[in-house]
């Protein structure tokens, strides 16, 4: 623990990096989860309030039974839970899926003020920081990287994770091969419509562990407002904004991270400006690039681009596509 | 492996896509499927290769009676198919799209399959890039690789839905030589096709289809007069024509490409006037579609121009179009041409009421309960546009063009239709080219375009082969066309 | 959206659903410790107890039906106008600006020019919105909700920034304006009474244009086919614009309303969620304008009862939210089970 005295371990850009990597973590892995979840073709568009309600959870959990691991998976099975919802209603009852997104939405964060009215402002468990062995005390990249919680290292190990999975796995594969022609993967013997079901179960998984990383480790408590209301529009927005592909995914949640952290600098620049100010600065920015990324793709802009290498790249690079089958429903033969 | 059926029915709601079709193919040989669209040809296949129940009826493989309920199941008896729109996954890579669906024991890994993969390929002369994404594949290149992956999966029988529509002369060359290889291995091989000189090249076998029923069977070698007879039927006499001569044009579209279909449209010039009745004939998605579309203004030319009446119109939105007489009736009844949960009265009061403020609720009423009577609708002013029939929603699109419209744009206006209802149709639109309309449609039917055409413009492969006076148009002479060989 | 069903079929499914929600609601209730008949109780006795309350609710009621009927145009073109919050928020802030700029002249002129500026903010925020979807590819949801947030952030800044009260900036907003600015109002009413009275106007406007003008005959047709429509002379997109306007300004109504008529100044929470709100009221009115003024007055009730909650019961106020959200997740659940009964025939 000796360099943790020196001054090379207070370099400002290490911390920097070390409350990035921190502050992120639930932005990662809700928007890695929804990036599951709309990869096998179904929207979740609960995010905003399920990361509410399964941070709630999560706390409540984890004082009631003093053990973290019963917080997270509580935060989890709640998310689990509305993930479930969706898609029962979606698959099974025939409904719109932004229809009963936008319920849940709404209502999954009346649920968590409301359950969690007795929770408001009490201590509770906080999520410790395992600093890496033998790693942590190296100068700068010590703290800035292997100072963290369980659920830092987590997000971090699972955008690699998702990677892995979505592009080299069986299951992966079978997955992807949903979300684009589920007609096609039901001729190939997938049952198409469980395909879903279950990513929708394990991307709300995902959203839930958010939640619970959010109240147990980012910003320990519960309150109302909790201060992660928001976060799960980013989210949606941050999967299309990372075109589906979970690398871009997460390296938008990142970058959008950083905006935060900027605000929160700006504003002891501007110290009369409200901090609320800073942090709608990103949905212009996320407006701008979606009107760029559709206008990349008109058919005049592509010639004009296939002249110009630089533009061509960009153009490559910001290019997206929805899963082919996002939002609409196998018909009922499965 | 031996195939029989028996006696399949199918119905789609009302329509008997299938009358009770019997068929016998030899295992290790190569069996035509021949017969127009709309002949029963795709919906046969797709009972066969497990996609869509039957009705009624038996399948028989190697003598014995099998019953399936998805394609999964066929494919495990060894029957794979080929669909005329791949059934496969675009974004993904060419390895990838092989390896989807692969059962999970024994476990094989990515090295595996595209070592696999890669043998075949050289096997059967196909060059495929395992790691190039699907979508910038050839159609051609496309089905290559799904009918790899059918043989790696132990498909005895291919059924293959019209292989060579849209795909390069060389490719077809490299199908055709593999096809013929795999019916030498003892493969069955079942050829939908719609083109003589494919089934000619490759069966030893044909079996005609025709409004959904089986009307012959050919043994090679084949005399093409046979199986147009057997596809087309004895067209009945022309109707006797008067010889009309046209001088006004009304639309001309000068050198048009465009995008859509399975072809496209490519180089396109055709000139129509005042009270002609013009057919375009082809097999679907050959450019009749897009030709149409362009013409109504529905969707830009890449090249060329279009003129309406001598003015250059190209660019122009459908809307300008319709202020100059154009209307356009597209083939989707309730997809495109009508409004499902509207009334009849609604409908009137959007097209044929002047655009004020207040709907005239009681002039589009009165408008409806005329047109109702005088195009026979079977329907009340009240009643839901998707709760007519198809007949009634065709007359009900009819009844929806303007009275003053003088160019009529349609598509397979009688697609659908029984006996009674096309002949309604057609009475009711060459009454309207007797007053001067111009009207250009499209058909699966050579009959009817024979019956009713003044001209026929012939789509092949998104290029107009043959345009000629329907008088002097022998069905030989447009079926051949169709099929793709111009006899000049 | 289907036909509406017949009346025995209705009355059916409205009772599974209140059964439904209210299983729900009471079971979220008990499991916050609490029981679920007190809690009904608080809620009806604080909402419909009295007069006062009664008026209080009805306060609610004007902006919420104000929100919900701006969304039945959206709705019927097909558009999911998420951002009807954002738009509230804009027209607070014009009839804000436009009180500030008219202090001094006659409030004849400034009240009904401020009511005027929030439409027209109102509406030109949703019109942003729909050029976003029309012109720019961006999905109605993301560009409303983006620009809910720039309108939250907007009004954070004006609040704090050059709207800010004399000396001090604070969360509890500008300064109030003089009396004789305010909406006019009757001795001891919580509302309004003419804008109470002008939302049932403007309920029937709504009715009348979505009836008999060619607004609403044209909204549905592309609402329900949009090529078919266009193939009949309708342009599709001009015509979103137009709903998403009015929508808007409808919205900005609301938000004047606030503005004018309630807080006599702007505050941070302006909005009150009701454009939120207000889309669940739609929802579960079915897309159709006549169970509005209900469902809005019974949401209403829920928000004012449940205020006297957290002293009453020491329970959040959000068990009001809970139970919208139950009735409208039992509704769509109930209208699943008739779906998969009439595609299982």
């Amino acid at each position: 623990m000796a360099a943790e005295d020196g001054v090379m371990s207070e370099w400002p850009l290490s911390l920097f990096a070390a409350s990035l990597l921190a502050g992120a973590a639930p932005l990662v892995l809700a928007s890695l989860g929804e990036t599951l979840t709309e990869k096998a073709g179904l929207i979740n568009l609960s995010l905003d309030g399920t990361i509410l309600l399964s941070a709630m959870a999560g706390f409540a959990a984890a004082v009631e039974t003093g053990s973290l691991l019963a917080g997270f998976a509580a935060g989890a099975a709640v998310g689990a839970a509305t993930a479930a919802v969706v898609a029962l209603m979606s698959l099974y009852l025939g409904q719109s899926q932004v229809a009963v997104g936008f319920v849940l939405t709404l209502m999954t964060k009346d649920l968590a003020y409301f359950l969690g009215n007795s929770y408001a402002r009490i201590p509770g468990p906080q999520a410790p920081v395992f600093p890496v062995p033998g790693l942590d005390v190296l100068p700068w990249v010590g703290p800035a990287l292997f100072r963290h919680t369980l659920i830092t290292y987590g997000a971090v190990a699972a955008v690699a994770v998702t990677w892995f999975f979505l592009y080299r796995t069986r299951a992966g594969l079978v997955l992807r091969a949903v979300g684009e022609n589920p007609q096609a993967a039901f001729a190939r013997g997938i049952n198409a419509r469980h395909v879903q079901v279950f990513y929708a179960l394990v991307g709300g998984v995902l959203v839930g562990l958010a939640g619970a990383a959010f109240s147990l480790s980012v910003k320990p408590g519960w309150g109302q407002p909790q201060g992660a209301e928001g976060m799960g529009w980013i989210a949606l927005a941050l999967v299309i904004f990372g075109g589906w592909h979970p690398l871009k995914v997460a390296a938008g949640a990142y970058l959008f991270a950083v905006l935060q952290m900027l605000g929160i600098t700006f504003q002891g620049i501007w110290p009369s400006v409200p901090s609320q100010v800073f942090q709608t600065a990103p949905f212009p920015l996320m407006i701008f690039t979606l009107v760029f990324m559709h206008l990349g793709q008109r058919p005049e802009v592509e010639r004009w681009a296939a002249a110009r290498p630089w533009a061509d790249r960009l153009l490559r690079f910001v290019r997206a596509r929805a899963p082919r089958a996002l939002g609409r429903p196998f018909p009922d033969r499965g | 492996m031996d195939i029989e059926l028996r006696n399949i029915h199918k119905f789609y709601g009302s329509v008997h896509a299938n009358r009770g079709i019997d068929l016998r193919v030899q295992g290790g040989t190569i069996h035509g499927i021949l017969g127009e669209n709309g002949a029963g040809k795709s919906t046969l296949m797709k009972i066969l290769a497990g996609a869509v129940p039957a009705s009624d009826g038996q399948i028989l493989l190697d003598g014995r009676p099998v019953t399936f309920s998805n394609p999964a199941e066929a494919s495990r008896l060894g029957i794979g198919m080929l669909y005329q729109d791949p059934l496969d996954f675009p974004p993904l890579t060419v390895l990838e799209n092989f390896m989807v669906g692969r059962p999970a024991r024994p476990k094989r890994g990515v090295r595996y399959w595209a070592d696999t993969l890669k043998g075949m390929c050289r096997d059967f002369g196909f060059s495929l890039d395992p790691k190039a994404p699907l979508e910038t594949l050839t159609l051609g290149e496309r089905q290559q690789l799904e009918l790899l992956r059918l043989l790696s999966v132990g498909s005895r029988l291919l059924i293959l839905d019209e292989p060579t529509t849209g795909i390069s002369p060389e490719q077809k060359e490299l199908l055709f030589r593999a096809l013929r290889r795999l019916a030498h291995e003892g493969k069955t091989v079942l050829l939908v096709s719609h083109k003589l000189e494919d089934v000619e090249n490759l069966c030893s076998r044909v079996t005609v289809l025709r409004h959904g029923a089986v009307t012959g069977s050919l043994e090679a070698p084949f005399n093409a007069q046979d199986m147009l007879a057997l596809m087309f039927g004895t067209p009945p006499a022309p109707l006797e024509k008067r010889r009309r001569t046209f001088s006004e044009k009304t639309l001309e579209l000068r050198r048009v490409s465009g995008l859509g279909g399975r072809a496209g449209l490519r180089d396109a010039t055709a000139a129509f006037h005042r009270g002609e009745v013009v057919g375009l004939a082809g097999l679907e998605g050959s450019g009749q579609g897009v030709f149409l579309r362009l013409a109504a203004g529905l969707q830009p030319p890449l090249e060329g121009s279009i003129h309406l009446f001598g003015k250059d119109l190209t660019g122009w939105d459908y809307h300008a179009f319709r202020r100059r007489g154009v209307a356009f009736v597209p083939e989707g009844r309730l997809e495109e041409g009508l409004i499902a949960g509207l009334t009849l009265t609604d409908h009137f009061a959007l097209a044929a009421c002047a655009p004020k403020l207040c709907v005239p609720w009681v002039t589009a009423r009165r408008t409806a309960e005329e047109r109702v009577e005088r195009f026979r609708i079977r329907g009340r002013p009240e009643s839901a546009a998707d709760a007519l029939s198809g007949g009634n929603q065709q007359r009900l699109l009819l009844s929806l063009i303007p009275p003053e419209a003088s160019v009529l744009l349609l598509e397979q206006p009688t697609r659908g239709l029984d006996v009674e209802s096309t002949y309604w149709v057609w009475e009711h639109l060459l009454r309207l080219a007797d007053d001067g309309a111009t009207i250009v449609f499209s058909s699966a039917e050579l009959d009817e375009i024979l019956m009713t055409a003044d001209r026929v413009l012939v789509f092949y492969n998104g290029r107009i082969v043959l345009d000629v006076d329907a008088e002097s148009a022998h069905p030989d002479l447009l079926g051949s066309a169709i099929a793709g060989r111009v006899i000049s | 959206m289907t036909p509406p069903p017949s009346l025995a079929h209705a009355a059916q499914r409205f009772l599974w659903t209140i059964l439904l929600a209210l299983g729900l609601s009471s079971a979220v209730v008990a499991l916050g410790g609490a029981s679920p008949l007190e809690a009904y109780r608080h809620l009806i006795v604080g909402s419909l107890g009295s007069w006062a309350k009664l008026t209080q609710v009805l306060r609610v009621w004007v902006p919420l039906t104000l929100c919900a009927l701006g969304l039945l145009y959206t709705f019927q073109i097909g558009l999911w106008n998420i951002g009807v919050e954002g738009q509230v928020v804009l027209g607070a802030l014009g009839a804000t600006a436009l009180i500030r700029w008219g202090l001094g002249a006659p409030p004849q002129w400034v009240v009904p020019a401020a009511l005027a500026g929030a439409v027209l903010c109102g509406g030109l925020w949703a019109l942003a919105a729909g050029i976003l979807k029309t012109r720019a590819g961006v999905n109605e949801i993301f560009a409303g909700l983006g620009l809910n947030f720039v309108a939250t952030g907007l009004q954070l800044w004006l609040i704090f920034g050059p709207w800010k009260q004399p000396g001090i900036a604070s969360m509890s907003g500008t300064e109030t304006f003089p009396e004789n600015y305010w909406f006019p109002t009757a001795g001891g009413w919580a509302v309004s009474p003419y804008a109470a009275a002008a939302a049932v106007v403007l309920l029937g406007a709504v009715a009348w244009t979505l009836r008999a003008t060619r607004l609403g005959l044209a909204l549905k047709a592309i609402g329900r086919n949009e090529q078919a429509a266009y193939l009949l002379g309708l342009s599709p997109r001009r015509w979103m614009l137009l709903a998403m306007m009015l929508a808007g300004g409808l919205a900005g109504l609301a938000g004047a309303y606030q503005v004018l008529a309630v807080y006599h100044r702007l505050i941070p929470n302006i909005s009150s969620q009701y454009g939120y709100l207000a889309l669940l009221v739609v929802m579960l009115a079915g897309y159709r304008w006549q169970g509005i003024p209900f469902i809005a007055f019974f949401f209403a009730a829920l928000n004012v009862g449940s205020i006297q909650l957290p002293m009453m019961l020491r329970m959040d106020s959000s068990l009001a939210g809970v139970i919208q959200g139950s009735l409208v997740l039992a509704a769509l659940a109930v209208q699943g089970a008739a779906w998969r009964r009439r595609t299982a025939s």
